[in-house]
């Protein structure tokens, strides 16, 4: 195996192109050691990111922030900015393993590990975040409810990575809420999770929202019918029952070691509809 | 598969190693420095028998590669003293008997000063949920949150 | 003189909250545990184990990865010495597999080299040739007449019906006319219930060092709870005379029951005889999960009768438990603990083991016991619930005491039972009001302890300080139980006093550290050292003043004379007697030798609170309390200790801990993120309440505490969920999903 430590996205990009499948990103290790621990990859060439300038910052753009690809947890959920117009998705990161594992775990690394079960993609998904990816021939941007394809698949090519994402700006009384369901507190992976991110117009009527579900797919579930059945609507009870209803019909998951189809699917509507309530109460307090 | 050559920092003292690039920290620093205070209990980063602090932040050395310590900052279990002066949370972990078997001590020892760092007057949620990361199979948990605030209290001037 | 009566008297050190003697090594990670030894020329072992649940072993070929550079010896089965003994056989096939592997994770060869990454690399060059096999994994499908069979040949004499013959043995145990009995009830329920197999979770994983050398001698340092059974498995197993292996106890991080075997140590000795080097052989994670014992899974049937006042008239409780893949007793202690804590005019339990496809089990926390109470006390709660009784009142009036003859045979001693029932009704926690969603659960606990074979020496030092070595690893505070029971009889301060664990050359035969019996036995031997040693003082004394040594007597740490007829000499200090030793007769010593009885039996009394989440299952313990008999706590914060550990590895026994397995015979959550012990976070302050009814078998009074924690907690935690949910439920670990699915079809 090949360590490096590229200065630049270029050079990273050339490493990954070079090493093909057999080469590994290392922002904060902590799905990838866990692979290689148990053999599940074995990589040739693994590329440290983190010390090329930028990949851990988080900085203010447009209104919005843009979290560097080295950005350890704990490093968002400190950030004051961001919590304020996201707290939803720092949220979300901050559920991700434990006080140790937060000060290394990325919500890129989230991302790119691909499982659907990972708490911060739903968050940034109904955040409308916005991926910047680099590889070989350029950068684009990709919105990150469009790269998750199942269970350890990206839409990326090869030799493409996520540099950073872009949290975007958003309007007063708007906000986001995250809940999982794990049996344990903490050290545990969501057996279904909802993020509902809304914004309310001057009355308190829901104006707009999206409600994306976890764990309760091979991918991410953006639950349009979900979010339909609240837009317009002050979430009364009606409302709420509509959605979970909506969001159980989304659900597609499977039984597995962590839950069965009916327990998901049952728990993702409840999750929703609390995440929903608790979003509408923080937008109300962001006048 | 050659080997790579880490200079790093660890308790203040700075140290290097030669190791293939795929080792872990944790092996790096029980088996070529001789630290072996950090403990692997899982090598998943499940357990946090292994914590150390790194560059300001706690991670699980089991779950960093040697090669990242680079000129990285790292304090172990075994830098918490200062010579014969036991931390105060050393002194509380004996007194409070906040430790059984002793095998995840070390890491959660180093996990609960980071705490103290930021936060010196802690609930016992905040301890519970700071400590989550950390298993400890002997105890239930309830000396060792009663030792973390019995040093808070300490290092915050007040007699308990 | 030397039979002190020491009930009543006021201890002054016993009862104390000392600092433990291995603190500071164990705070500043100075303590060298099972991985943390190294030795020159040290080479590192590594494992390949069986992918299938179930498969004949055709051939093993090692030849490509024995050409590995780096690679210096592979061992598999036939590394071993032939053995007759059928125990002992046991244990070799499950350290490395012959003829059959007989679980997903089993053991097959093992290799050492000359660093980790070689070892891995050489553990893929092997090639074993399977033939797979059915395999059976649940104690219900493996007792049924055409289930696979996982070893033939295996059934006790007594085992009759139409079983497989994987069921291995058949115990019974009872007193009284359970018709006569349930015919007087004004209500009987039957109920069956599952529990699951959990694993002792020890956070540090098995670990050891081998060095033998080509003379055939041997040393070997691993984390165990008893040296020196493991010299005797491994002396067996390698064919070595048990004076050429000396074992060293390593610090030991956790056990519960789970380190009083051998997995590991035979093979690092096989790899170290044939490549003539020492060799250090750790286990991962994964590997602990999958082939280190677990406790049992249990599958059983309850059956009790209640007058509509609250008096049990009978009890029957059927229990069939697996063991894994290898014969196992431990039905045995659940089918005895069952009812113990009842006084009963009929009972009767019976017991059924069987094999399966699993790895083999391990001793646990009272191995046996927490799925037995754990059935019994929900029938006995539901019984309660049907006639509107407190669950405690209907405990007290079924008690056992002193007097009572037990449901497995013994007529009971002076036992806490009734003062621990006591103590947990007049505790504000039984009379807390609880909210909506909210239940009190309630459970008794029961275990019988044990003593066992222990040898202690105790040695006065030339300036007045005294040494012990003892034979069982500290797993939780005995160095300062240990210094302390002799601090307290020689009457010298505890700092005084230092306790080192001995390896198996350096003291007699000592039993595992197991069945609570370290405080009792150890303790015991210890006291009993330091009498000798007094006698052996007072002697000395009566030398130097001339007189009888009957006419000297001990009292506070000092020789006095008997009396006034005795002469009149200054008292003489245990100091002062040693620093005159080596003009007296020489150095003086005290030793105990004993296979120790009387351990007394312990109970307990756990209450939990839970809320239940009616939309998601979830549930969450709002407040726990322990209540449990110490017989007498030398080291109240370590007694704590036990009753804190034991309930919060039962609570998670209760509420999320399970082997899961796939149709495959394949375990599924072989890591603790999805074996799901409990976190700081997921638990709330843990109570203890100590309460010491002296075991009139302990010069001091103590009973064994270690292991009766772990009894209640799982049926308090099902009491609690079943009343905080609304509807009873009867299978363990109560996750999420069942329970929810449970408030679901209730409607």
């Amino acid at each position: 195996m090949h360590f490096v430590s590229p200065q630049s996205t270029e050079e990273a990009a050339r490493h990954l192109a070079e090493g093909g499948a057999k080469a590994r990103i290392l922002a904060g290790g902590t799905d990838l050691l866990v692979q290689m621990k148990s053999g599940m990859v074995s990589p040739e060439t693994v590329i440290d990111i983190k010390r090329i300038p930028g990949m851990r910052d988080i900085t203010e753009e447009d209104g919005g922030y843009r979290v560097g690809a080295g950005v350890p947890g704990q490093q968002l959920n400190e950030h004051a900015g961001v919590k304020s117009l996201w707290p939803g998705v720092v949220e979300a990161c901050d559920l991700i393993g434990s006080t140790q594992i937060q000060g290394r775990c990325t919500i890129i690394g989230n991302l790119c590990n691909g499982s659907p079960a990972a708490d911060t993609v739903p968050a940034m998904a109904a955040a409308n975040a916005v991926a910047h990816v680099v590889g070989p021939s350029g950068t684009r941007d990709v919105p990150v409810a469009d790269l998750p394809q199942g269970p350890g698949k990206l839409a990326l090519e090869e030799g493409e990575f996520v540099a950073s994402v872009l949290l975007p700006a958003r309007p007063k009384r708007a906000a986001d809420a995250y809940l999982r369901f794990t049996p344990r507190t903490e050290m545990d992976i969501a057996v279904a999770s909802a993020a509902v991110s809304l914004e309310l117009a001057e009355d308190g009527t829901v104006s707009d929202a999206r409600v994306v579900l976890g764990a309760v797919g091979p991918k991410i579930i953006v639950a349009t019918a979900a979010a339909e059945a609240i837009i317009g609507t002050k979430l009364d009870d009606d409302a709420l029952e509509a959605m979970t209803k909506a969001c159980r019909d989304a659900a597609t998951p499977i039984d597995d070691k962590r839950g069965t189809v009916e327990f998901r699917t049952q728990v993702a509507g409840v999750l929703a509809k609390r995440a929903a309530r608790i979003a509408k109460d923080r937008a109300g307090e962001r006048t | 598969m050659s080997k790579l050559h880490v200079t790093t920092t660890v308790n203040g003292d700075e140290l290097d190693f030669v190791c293939p690039p795929e080792e872990t920290l944790l092996d790096a620093l029980r088996g070529r420095l001789g630290l072996s205070g950090s403990k692997e209990g899982c090598g998943t980063g499940d357990c946090g028998a292994c914590t150390v602090k790194m560059d300001g932040r706690l991670v699980c050395a089991c779950l960093v590669l040697a090669p990242e310590a680079q000129g990285a900052e790292i304090e172990t279990i075994e830098g918490m003293a200062t010579g014969e002066s036991l931390h105060p949370l050393q002194s509380s972990f004996i007194d409070n008997a906040a430790l059984q078997c002793g095998i995840c001590t070390p890491g959660i020892l180093v996990a609960a000063k980071d705490l103290l760092e930021r936060n010196p007057d802690p609930s016992e949620t905040e301890i519970r949920y700071w400590l989550a990361g950390n298993l400890c199979r002997c105890t239930g948990y309830d000396k060792i949150i009663k030792a973390v605030q019995f040093a808070a209290a300490e290092m915050r001037g007040e007699t308990a | 003189m030397n039979k002190m009566s020491r009930e009543k008297q006021d201890f002054k050190v016993i009862g104390t909250r000392v600092k433990r003697p291995d603190g500071i090594d164990k705070v500043t990670g100075r303590a060298q545990y099972g991985a943390d030894l190294v030795v020159p020329g040290m080479l590192t072992g590594a494992v390949l184990r069986s992918p299938h649940a179930h498969a004949k072993i055709n051939a093993i070929d090692t030849s490509e990865a024995m050409a590995l550079p780096g690679v210096k010896a592979i061992v598999t089965n036939a590394d071993f010495a032939a053995l007759d003994d059928e125990f002992l056989l046991d244990v070799a096939d499950n350290c490395l597999a012959r003829e059959k592997a007989l679980y997903h994770g089993h053991a097959v060869a093992a290799v050492a080299a000359k660093d980790a990454q070689t070892a891995k690399a050489a553990l893929k060059l092997i090639k074993v040739d399977y033939t797979p096999l059915p395999h059976v994994t649940d104690v219900d499908d493996a007792m049924e007449s055409d289930a696979p069979v996982v070893q033939a040949g295996r059934k006790q004499e007594n085992v009759k019906g139409d079983y497989s013959d994987n069921v291995t043995m058949y115990c019974e145990f009872g007193h009284g006319d359970l018709d006569a009995g349930f015919a007087k009830a004004d209500h009987v329920i039957e109920r069956s219930f599952k529990t699951a197999a959990t694993h002792q979770g020890y956070i540090e994983p098995h670990a050891c060092l081998a060095s033998m050398t080509s003379d055939g001698k041997a040393d070997l340092w691993c984390c165990t709870q008893g040296q020196y059974f493991v010299r005797t498995l491994c002396a067996g197993i390698l064919g070595m005379e048990a004076s050429q292996l000396r074992v060293t106890a390593s610090e030991i991080g956790g056990g519960f029951g789970g380190k009083t075997t051998c997995f590991i140590e035979p093979v690092a000795l096989a790899l170290s005889r044939k490549a003539g080097r020492p060799v250090k052989l750790v286990m991962t994670r994964d590997e602990v999960f999958r082939a280190t014992g677990p406790t049992v899974s249990s599958s059983s049937d309850v059956k009790i009768g209640m007058t509509k006042d609250g008096r049990i008239t009978a009890a029957y409780a059927a229990l069939r438990y697996q063991g894994g893949a290898f014969p196992c007793e431990t039905v045995a202690m659940g089918a005895q603990s069952a009812f113990a804590a009842y006084d009963l005019d009929a009972v009767k339990t019976e017991g059924w083991n069987a094999l399966t496809n699993r790895p083999k089990e391990a001793a646990y926390r009272a191995p046996g016991a927490p799925m037995a109470v754990y059935a019994v006390e929900s029938v006995v709660d539901e019984l309660t619930q049907h006639f509107g009784l407190d669950p405690l009142d209907v405990r007290l009036k079924n008690a056992a005491d002193a007097g009572t003859l037990s449901s497995y045979g013994p007529t009971f001693e002076a036992i806490g039972l009734v003062a621990t029932l006591e103590a947990a009704q007049k505790h504000p926690h039984y009379s807390a009001p609880l909210g909506e969603n909210q239940g009190r659960g309630v459970s008794c606990g029961f275990w019988f302890n044990f003593g066992g074979n222990t040898c202690v020496s105790l040695n006065i030092n030339d300036d007045g300080t005294v040494g012990i070595t003892e034979g069982n690893p500290d797993i939780g505070g005995s160095r300062a139980s240990i210094s302390m029971m002799a601090a307290e009889e020689l009457g010298i301060p505890y700092e005084q006093v230092r306790t080192i664990v001995a390896d198996t050359s350096s003291l007699g035969y000592n039993d595992v550290t197991d069945g609570s019996r370290v405080t009792f036995a150890v303790g015991l031997a210890t006291i009993e050292a330091a009498r000798d040693a007094i006698k052996k003082m007072c002697s000395r004394v009566a030398k130097i003043w001339e007189i009888d040594p009957d006419a000297v007597i001990w009292e506070n740490g000092q020789a006095k004379p008997s009396g006034p007829n005795a002469g009149d000499f200054e008292p003489m200090s245990l100091a002062e007697i040693a620093a005159l030793s080596s003009e007296t007769g020489g150095p003086i010593a005290g030793h105990y030798e004993v296979n120790a009885d009387g351990a007394g039996v312990s109970f307990g009394v756990h209450l939990a609170d839970v809320e239940v989440d009616p939309e998601t299952g979830a549930t969450k313990v709002l407040r726990y309390t322990a209540f449990q008999d110490a017989g007498k706590a030398v080291h109240p914060d370590y007694v704590e200790g036990q009753m804190q550990g034991g309930s919060a590895q039962g609570i998670g026994w209760a509420l999320n801990e399970e082997y899961i397995y796939d149709d495959d015979g394949m375990l599924l959550n072989a890591g603790f993120l999805d074996y799901r012990v409990p976190v700081a976070s997921d638990l709330p302050s843990i109570e203890p309440v100590i309460l010491e009814i002296p075991n009139p078998g302990h010069p001091y009074g103590v009973r064994g505490v270690g292991e009766t924690s772990i009894v209640p907690p799982l049926a308090a935690l099902s009491n609690a969920v079943s009343r905080a949910a609304g509807v009873r439920l009867h299978e363990l670990p109560m996750s999420p999903p069942k329970i929810l699915k449970a408030i679901t079809s209730k409607g």
